[in-house]
């Protein structure tokens, strides 16, 4: 398709900010937003008065435990905003839909300052009973629930979890490209390495292959260290309109191209491709309303709910060919923060990804990517030229949601 | 007989009530286009092919094959015990008409790719009336031999 109007290009992110980030630090979900959202505004170089716009994914919601609690109407009022424009909800093209909104409600002039948030403390929610709880309708038979819409196809099946879905999705790449576990260790092997100099980041210990390929099975070919670590946190960014550049504390990121397509079924079991998912259409999108190719991007932090997904997007955006995905991540090397400088390589996930760092939700991948852009990303800040990066990707999203940001600094 | 498996039962509408309860007629029905022949899945009013509101349920062929699977190893729910295999199937009446289900009456070891399969409901009494979940198993009426044993 061809694109006449790149309109997200009217719209910048000005500011980033992140609560503290832990497993089991029994928040107040409001108090982490409120933190993440002080924070950003203050990086942003903006006042509180100057947020005219409020985005959120996914909405106040209760259930699964710790996805959601806070809103739009909780920060809205707990921070007495004068809003011209507000968006909160689930049905989105992934988390960073969210911030679609934001940037569509900007370029259209609803509103100059979007505060978008995304909060989860699931850690703490989950509590001892772990990721069992999220499994609606658990906890025996004789329950009171019964599965509608979508989940009525999968959990009488035994089938509750994206570890199910997605190992469904996985174990077809794996039988149609050859890709192996030995691979797909990789993602969560780059991810350790990077979250070693996070100091927010959760599991900093090093990780060797013996200990990927010994620890337990959750859905073959996905074992534990394919799936992300539920986390208590919240994450903020500040979308702007382009105009404001000259009101804010540092150069804006600019937003170069959005990709938010969704052109087979939504479904977790009836879109065409299932090794491809929704990221073939959104990275497609995104490509489609630039010049810019794959061979000049620094960095990329995709979502990575759970590995196969990261592997998935890389090919999506074209870092490799479809079903070369194995091939291009054996070995780390061309995934590595040492990477980003190499044409056909890419430093991915750089701050741990969701595997190592934290469950943040999509969030933390457009947090990483500006902060890298912006050269303030500490020990772990990847170098290009001397310099930090001047290209990267932030995508979120799995299954049949998903959004990609192209972003710029040169 | 010994006590089923823990299974997290469907809510049965009009709209659904012909898959789910299909299974006593040892049926797997969904809707089809009477206008052109379309099979529908998930239930919707409209054909998504002629935009015909002529659509009802009918029958299946009940068999086909294993598009993907995976072994789920993760104990989800009290009294549905690992491991077993989650797998979408893609039935012979038409391509893309698939449903996820269980793999039943094989060992997880034994499931393949492309693997032939047929229907086999199992009845879930509820308080409203039974479902009747649709499962599939290893189908040795067709002459497709599973790869695993032409090796």
């Amino acid at each position: 398709m061809t694109w006449t109007d790149i309109g997200e290009r009217r719209a910048v992110v000005s500011g980033v900010g992140q609560s503290e980030v832990g497993r089991r630090i029994y928040p107040d979900p409001l108090g982490l937003t409120l933190d993440a959202c002080i924070a950003a505004v203050e990086h942003a170089g903006l006042q509180l008065s100057d947020i005219d716009g409020l985005a959120t994914y996914p909405g106040n919601m209760n259930q699964p435990p710790g996805f959601s609690g806070v809103g739009i109407t909780e920060v809205h009022d707990a921070l007495r905003l004068e809003l011209n424009w507000f968006a909160g909800g689930l049905e989105l093209p992934g988390q960073l839909g969210s911030v679609a909104n934001a940037v569509a409600a900007v370029a259209t002039g609803l509103c100059r300052h979007v505060l978008c948030f995304r909060t989860v403390w699931e850690a703490s929610a989950q509590g001892d009973a772990g990721r069992a709880s999220v499994t609606m309708g658990g906890g025996g038979g004789g329950g009171g629930f019964r599965a509608s819409s979508f989940m009525q196809w999968t959990l009488p099946f035994g089938a509750p979890s994206a570890a199910n879905w997605i190992g469904m999705m996985a174990n077809l790449h794996f039988h149609r490209y050859g890709t192996t576990r030995e691979q797909l260790a990789w993602i969560a092997l780059n991810s350790r390495r990077n979250a070693e100099i996070n100091p927010k980041a959760i599991y900093r210990t090093p990780m060797s292959m013996q200990d990927y390929l010994d620890v337990r099975m959750i859905s073959d070919p996905l074992c534990l260290y394919d799936c992300d670590v539920p986390a208590d946190g919240s994450t903020a960014v500040i979308i702007s309109r382009a105009e404001s550049a000259g009101d804010l504390a540092r150069p804006p990121v600019r937003i170069e191209a959005i990709g938010t397509a969704l052109r087979g079924r939504p479904s977790w079991d009836q879109f065409d491709d299932l090794t491809t998912m929704a990221l073939r259409d959104a990275a497609l999108m995104m490509w489609e309303r630039t010049d810019l190719t794959a061979e000049q991007v620094h960095i990329a932090e995709l979502y990575d709910g759970f590995s196969f997904i990261t592997l998935a997007w890389l090919e999506a955006f074209g870092f490799c060919a479809q079903g070369e995905g194995g091939a291009f991540i054996d070995g780390g090397t061309r995934i590595a923060r040492e990477a980003a400088q190499t044409p056909g390589s890419v430093a991915l996930n750089t701050h741990g990804g969701q595997l190592s760092a934290g469950r943040l939700h999509g969030y933390g991948f457009l947090h990483e990517a500006c902060v890298q852009l912006w050269g303030e990303a500490g020990e772990r800040q990847v170098s290009v030229d001397g310099g930090p990066p001047t290209i990267g990707i932030a995508a979120a999203g799995g299954g049949p949601l998903a959004a990609a940001f192209l972003l710029r600094t040169d | 007989m010994s006590e089923q498996p823990f299974r997290v039962l469907p809510a049965v509408t009009d709209d659904n009530e012909h898959f789910w309860r299909g299974g006593e007629h040892g049926e797997l029905r969904f809707l089809r286009c009477a206008d052109c022949g379309t099979w529908i899945h998930p239930p919707q009013p409209r054909c998504p092919s002629c935009w015909s509101t002529d659509v009802a349920p009918q029958a299946s062929s009940g068999r086909g094959r294993i598009l993907t699977y995976t072994i789920n190893r993760q104990p989800w729910y009290p009294g549905l015990d690992p491991p077993y295999v989650v797998a979408i199937v893609e039935l012979d009446d038409q391509e893309g008409l698939r449903l996820t289900t269980n793999i039943v009456n094989v060992d997880p070891d034994d499931v393949d790719f492309d693997q032939r399969v047929r229907v086999t409901f199992e009845e879930y009494p509820d308080r409203n009336g039974s479902v009747w979940l649709p499962f599939f198993e290893p189908d040795p009426g067709v002459g497709d031999v599973p790869a695993q044993e032409v090796s």
